[in-house]
């Protein structure tokens, strides 16, 4: 088995990097490809959190790459889903302590028994964001729809260009534009720049657009990536679309609503 | 709000994407030459302290970039006797 890497970055912080991490991975896994996420937001972690997993962590990604601790044991297995791992970053560790050389070692170990490795950027240009980039096939940039974050992942773009090991051996990583916090409504009221603005202007390829939910908000409170907790919402579909798309699968693109806003109207219950 | 603030208010988004992509262009064609600034610094320093003895932190750098040209300021402090030998009294 060879293990397809994924990088999920965005430069800038808060877009849902982490959100996206956890529901693109647990989409995947639910369609029974074998998933290791990897968190590399050394001393700011967060994606063990995201994902419910918070009260299990006992070895993270500098116990493994010091040799402290043996990968096996430093994976969580999701709860929820056979197929789904986590490594957690460390929480208390200095990022320097993460070597270009022992993260290599990780992911060569992962690729041999996984169908797919999620790394989880930091934000930022530094070393956390570079080494979560650096082995990368494939690289999903997280974007909202506004000024700074499409500067900031045009900025991304040109590490990818530029730093990752495909970019150096003269390979290209394979680059996709993930939406997140659309409106459909405000842009088209020309309050917010559209999805065509985004792809003119970053020059890269969609592979979703996450509609702007609560239902995002609801997932992280209670730990759980969006396509398990409700997979009938508009984000859990665009994200399983999404996960299909990464798989190479042809998805006409949408803008997915909540589906059971209809049915909690009608039962006069409150959505979320 | 006034009927013109509604309006402009209306209209963000394609500010937004020109300002972008004027930023963008920008950014692109320069990079990799981020610290343009402060080796011009430097070496514009170290050209003028061959002749004359002056406080590096004397030394401004403006970069002002406009739709059609842009200006490079460059703003030095001479000592008052250096500037005497310079304008030749």
């Amino acid at each position: 088995m060879t293990a397809k890497v994924v990088v999920v970055t965005s430069g800038k912080g808060g877009v849902g990097k982490t959100t996206t991490t956890a529901a693109l991975g647990a989409a995947l896994a639910q369609g029974n490809q074998k998933v290791a996420l990897i968190d590399f937001d050394v001393g700011l972690r967060n994606l063990d959190l995201v994902m419910g997993a918070e009260r299990r962590v006992v070895y993270d990604l500098i116990n493994v790459v010091q040799g402290v601790a043996k990968l096996p044991q430093a994976l969580i297995k999701d709860k929820r889903i056979e197929t789904l791992w986590l490594l957690p970053a460390s929480q208390t560790r200095d990022k320097d302590a993460l070597t270009e050389d022992g993260v290599g070692r990780v992911i060569a170990e992962l690729r041999e028994t996984y169908d797919w490795i999620i790394c989880d950027s930091p934000a930022g240009i530094e070393r956390g964001a570079t080494l979560a980039m650096r082995f990368a096939d494939t690289a999903v940039i997280v974007t909202n729809p506004e000024v700074s974050s499409v500067r900031d992942s045009d900025r991304i773009i040109g590490l990818l260009d530029s730093k990752t090991e495909k970019a150096e051996k003269g390979q290209r990583v394979d680059k996709h534009i993930l939406i997140t916090r659309f409106d459909p409504a405000r842009a088209a009221r020309g309050e917010m720049l559209t999805i065509e603005d985004v792809l003119e202007i970053l020059s890269t390829p969609l592979l979703g657009i996450i509609p702007e939910s609560q239902e995002v908000l609801r997932a992280s409170n209670i730990g759980s990536p969006v396509t398990l907790s409700d997979p009938a919402s508009g984000p859990a579909r665009a994200y399983l679309d999404a996960a299909r798309r990464l798989k190479g699968e042809n998805v006409p693109m949408a803008i997915p609503g909540d589906r059971k806003r209809l049915f909690n109207r009608l039962f006069g219950r409150r959505a979320a | 709000m006034s009927l013109l603030d509604f309006l402009r208010r209306r209209g963000s988004a394609p500010v937004a994407r020109e300002r972008l992509q004027v930023l963008l262009a920008y950014e692109r064609a320069n990079r990799g030459y981020s610290d343009l600034l402060a080796v011009l610094r430097e070496e514009i320093v170290a050209v003028i302290a061959r002749h004359i003895t002056i406080d590096r932190d004397c030394v401004a750098i403006k970069m002002d970039r406009g739709d059609t040209v842009s200006t490079l300021e460059i703003d030095i402090e001479i000592p008052h006797k250096a500037g005497a030998l310079l304008v030749g009294t």
